[in-house]
């Protein structure tokens, strides 16, 4: 497929073609933040900051979304659905790392019994991502087998000097591509892959690129869940969800009801297993010390995944929770703590 | 910070306390996690400086759990949230040495982000501390320490402890603001245009909770938000109503015992200015109901807790507010 | 709505048990009028009102909140509405802070005797809220349709 190119002084244009016949999902910058968001001609776009404070997962498995509205009508309840996404809409700058991110929540939405609201914002979405120009300290993708410098999406794009290279990796790229195709011009293949030599020479520098997942893998359950590394280790965890809700790979949620007086909307909204309400039954909870609900996320991503998703992590190592977490905890010093431990052995 | 260390293994190998609660430090130089050490070996990771910004009092309710006392590090501020959390009976005086430690203003590493600093590998502050050497993969910088200062140390409450067992170490002012001022800038905006600020910063809330989770005055063993019978239980989030009634609430709830640690806007992961909240509320305690600081000491009746026969009736606090 | 049709506010008046809620008893025996908007909650006393019952009235969709207590002095519990009085002022002034019109909420203390009181306040209320308009800065879009 061709290399194609548009100059940074022309994305405006780009975006305004893009949106004019489908929705579109920015980063922007709102009162100081950069969060992915709907595009509209006031919208600041940031394409500058590398990462979104929130995984632009969002997209694609919203915060909080209707499932369905009861309403009382003539002594009869009368249950409406949502309507499935039906509009299709691109999302614009995302990076190699939240690109994983959204196979890791394929492999859960989309196994069977199929997630009809997750699958149908999928099947629309066409995603155009950006690779990372200035890896941050906070980076370690690499360590997941993420290649920052070739980001797997419909569109990948590279910022070279002043313009930016459009290069169509799918089908659904494919027609993106003839839909902008008028502002765009032939670009230059070389230039993209010294960029690229250039990014990759970045990323074996960053301070974790030499993080050792060894010993994390779908059999070490008992051996990590039994572990004493824990017992310290958790303990500044103020069991706040910050991690889990940046994260782009965390995936689980809760159904409730919401009253609106005149009728209940049942919603699903993330949940976090940091909650002391996370997976509530009849009986109470599964796990009732915050130990327990730290441990629980970690083997999660590095082990339960694992054992049931043919060896794939989730963890994409985009060091969110590295950047954000209130008490400087986060998965890398979960990982380097039982190296440790493994070394003192 | 060497005297630090010393004096705390000399408490624990004399029996005084069982255990140390401090900062240990972190996997890159901006990042250095609350600790429990129960050992002289253990406090080698010990260490003290500008990024150990968490106030430790909250975690004094769990270590009064524990048996025997806990040596805690504290910050002049944070000697007020331990004054306001022993008045409401939530850590136990007998548990705690406290160790009044000295504090030049921390640091926040996103103030550092801001100014376009990326990849950074080390940052290293000098004895004085008026300047930060950091090191990234695209080149070094020097940063002024007051200019990567938290908020909260620019409009700093002084350099007195409120309580303490002993005191180590010198602090420095470090007020270059003026506290209220941006309550006041606010307060002289129109309607909509203070719905719109507000509108624009609470709609970036994740509901995450982290405000009330590091909060010491969020001390309830179950917050209201957690109650799974209540229909704006913590973890939906709409881009409408929600985030407003839960911050004003939870402003509303520590009214009178917030004592501007400042640790709600610094945890924020979106950056949201939630001290704006409780610094409007310590206002109008302070001009209503007379100057009140909560935590300076461990007696006081709190502002809501307390009334005179004649206050300022509602509708007019709203006109002279 | 049509827009030739009057706006026809909500209001939620907190009332207290002793003296507030004997005062509109009062006025509707005594035949005098108020609005039929005004819906009223009998609460034990006006410090019963905890500031989130406000918040979730106009969440719901009321105009207009206003909570009635017993003079200054006469409380039933001695000094309920004093407590009331310091956190209502807070909340009030909290609200008119984010940037809710002022005059959305109001105290007002209402003896048992004082039907007339009752009447004439609840009638001025309306009157406020009806010229403020719709409470739209408050209210949460799910509770709207």
């Amino acid at each position: 497929m061709d290399m194609f190119k548009i100059a940074k002084a022309d994305l405006s244009k780009l975006l305004a073609a893009i949106a004019a016949e489908q929705d579109l999902f920015v980063p922007a910058k709102v009162a100081g933040q950069t969060n992915f968001t709907l595009w509209n001609e006031e919208t600041a776009v940031d394409l500058d900051t590398l990462k979104t404070v929130k995984s632009p997962k969002d997209v694609f498995f919203p915060q909080s979304e209707n499932l369905y509205t009861v309403k009382k009508e003539d002594k009869k309840y009368k249950i409406t659905p949502e309507e499935l996404c039906s509009r299709d809409f691109v999302v614009f700058g995302m990076k190699a790392c939240d690109i994983q991110g959204v196979k890791v929540l394929d492999r859960v939405f989309l196994a069977d019994p199929v997630d009809t609201f997750y699958a149908a914002r999928r099947a629309h979405g066409t995603i155009v991502a950006l690779a990372c120009g200035e890896p941050e300290e906070s980076c370690f993708c690499s360590v997941f087998g993420v290649d920052p410098a070739n980001p797997d999406a419909d569109v990948a794009l590279w910022v070279v000097g002043d313009d930016v290279c459009w290069k169509a990796l799918t089908e659904k790229g494919e027609a993106l591509t003839a839909k902008v195709e008028a502002l765009l011009s032939a670009g230059d293949e070389a230039a993209v892959e010294a960029k690229k030599a250039e990014i990759n020479a970045i990323v074996e520098k960053l301070p974790y690129a030499d993080l050792d997942l060894e010993g994390w893998h779908g059999d070490a359950t008992k051996e990590k869940f039994d572990s004493p590394v824990w017992d310290d280790l958790y303990k500044p965890c103020l069991a706040c969800g910050t991690c889990t809700f940046v994260c782009p790979t965390c995936q689980c949620y809760d159904i409730k009801d919401y009253d609106t007086g005149h009728g209940i909307q049942r919603y699903r909204c993330w949940d976090s297993c940091m909650y002391s309400d996370f997976t509530m039954m009849a009986h109470g909870n599964n796990r009732t010390s915050q130990l327990q609900r730290f441990r629980q996320r970690f083997m999660h991503k590095l082990v339960y995944f694992p054992a049931n998703n043919d060896g794939m992590y989730s963890c994409v190592g985009c060091g969110r929770c590295v950047d954000k977490c209130p008490a400087s905890l986060n998965i890398v010093k979960v990982i380097k703590a039982f190296k440790k431990e493994e070394a003192a052995k | 910070m060497q005297e630090l260390i010393n004096r705390a293994k000399e408490l624990l190998a004399d029996g005084t306390v069982a255990r140390v609660l401090g900062w240990r430090e972190g996997d890159m130089s901006y990042n250095p996690e609350v600790a429990y050490f129960n050992s002289a070996e253990e406090l080698d990771k010990f260490v003290y400086n500008g990024f150990c910004a968490a106030n430790l009092s909250k975690y004094m309710i769990e270590a009064s759990k524990l048996e025997g006392k806990t040596l805690v590090f504290l910050k002049p501020c944070d000697t007020y949230s331990f004054n306001q959390l022993l008045k409401e009976h939530r850590v136990d005086r007998e548990k705690a040495y406290i160790i009044g430690v000295g504090c030049c203003g921390k640091l926040n590493v996103e103030a550092i982000k801001a100014m376009g600093i990326k990849g950074i590998q080390s940052i290293e502050i000098d004895d004085a501390c008026e300047t930060l050497t950091v090191k990234t993969i695209y080149g070094d910088k020097t940063v002024a320490y007051k200019d990567a200062m938290l908020e909260r140390c620019h409009v700093c409450k002084g350099k007195e402890h409120m309580v303490y067992d002993e005191l180590m170490g010198e602090s420095r002012d470090t007020v270059d603001a003026e506290r209220f001022a941006e309550v006041e800038r606010i307060e002289a905006m129109s309607p909509a245009e203070k719905f719109a600020f507000f509108q624009a910063e609470l709609s970036k809330c994740i509901r995450c909770n982290a405000c009330r989770n590091v909060c010491p005055a969020c001390s309830c063993r179950k917050c209201v938000f957690d109650s799974n019978k209540f229909d704006s239980a913590q973890k939906a989030n709409v881009d409408s109503f929600e985030e407003k009634m839960f911050h004003i609430i939870r402003a509303f709830h520590v009214a009178g015992r917030c004592t501007d640690c400042g640790e709600c806007s610094r945890v924020c992961p979106q950056g949201i200015p939630l001290h704006l909240f409780n610094r409007k509320f310590i206002k109008d305690i302070n001009k209503f109901y007379g100057e009140f600081k909560a935590g300076e000491d461990a007696e006081t009746k709190g502002p809501l807790t307390n009334f005179t026969f004649d206050d300022v009736e509602p509708c007019d606090a709203v006109e002279r507010g | 709505m049509p827009m030739n049709e009057e706006f026809k506010p909500k209001i939620v008046a907190f009332c207290c048990n002793w003296c507030s809620y004997a005062g509109a008893d009062l006025a509707g025996s005594s035949r005098l009028a108020y609005p039929a908007d005004v819906k009223i909650i009998r609460v034990p006393c006006s410090c019963r009102v905890n500031p989130m019952f406000i918040l979730r009235a106009f969440e719901k969709g009321a105009d207009g909140v206003i909570i009635c207590g017993c003079h200054p002095g006469d409380c039933h519990y001695s000094t309920g509405h004093y407590y009331a009085r310091r956190r209502m002022a807070m909340l009030f002034s909290m609200l008119e802070y984010i940037g809710i019109e002022n005059g959305r909420t109001r105290v007002e203390w209402v003896s048992a005797a004082e039907g007339v009181k009752f009447s004439t306040t609840m009638n001025e209320f309306v009157s406020k809220i009806q010229s403020l308009g719709k409470n739209v800065r408050l209210g949460d879009i799910r509770c709207k349709n």
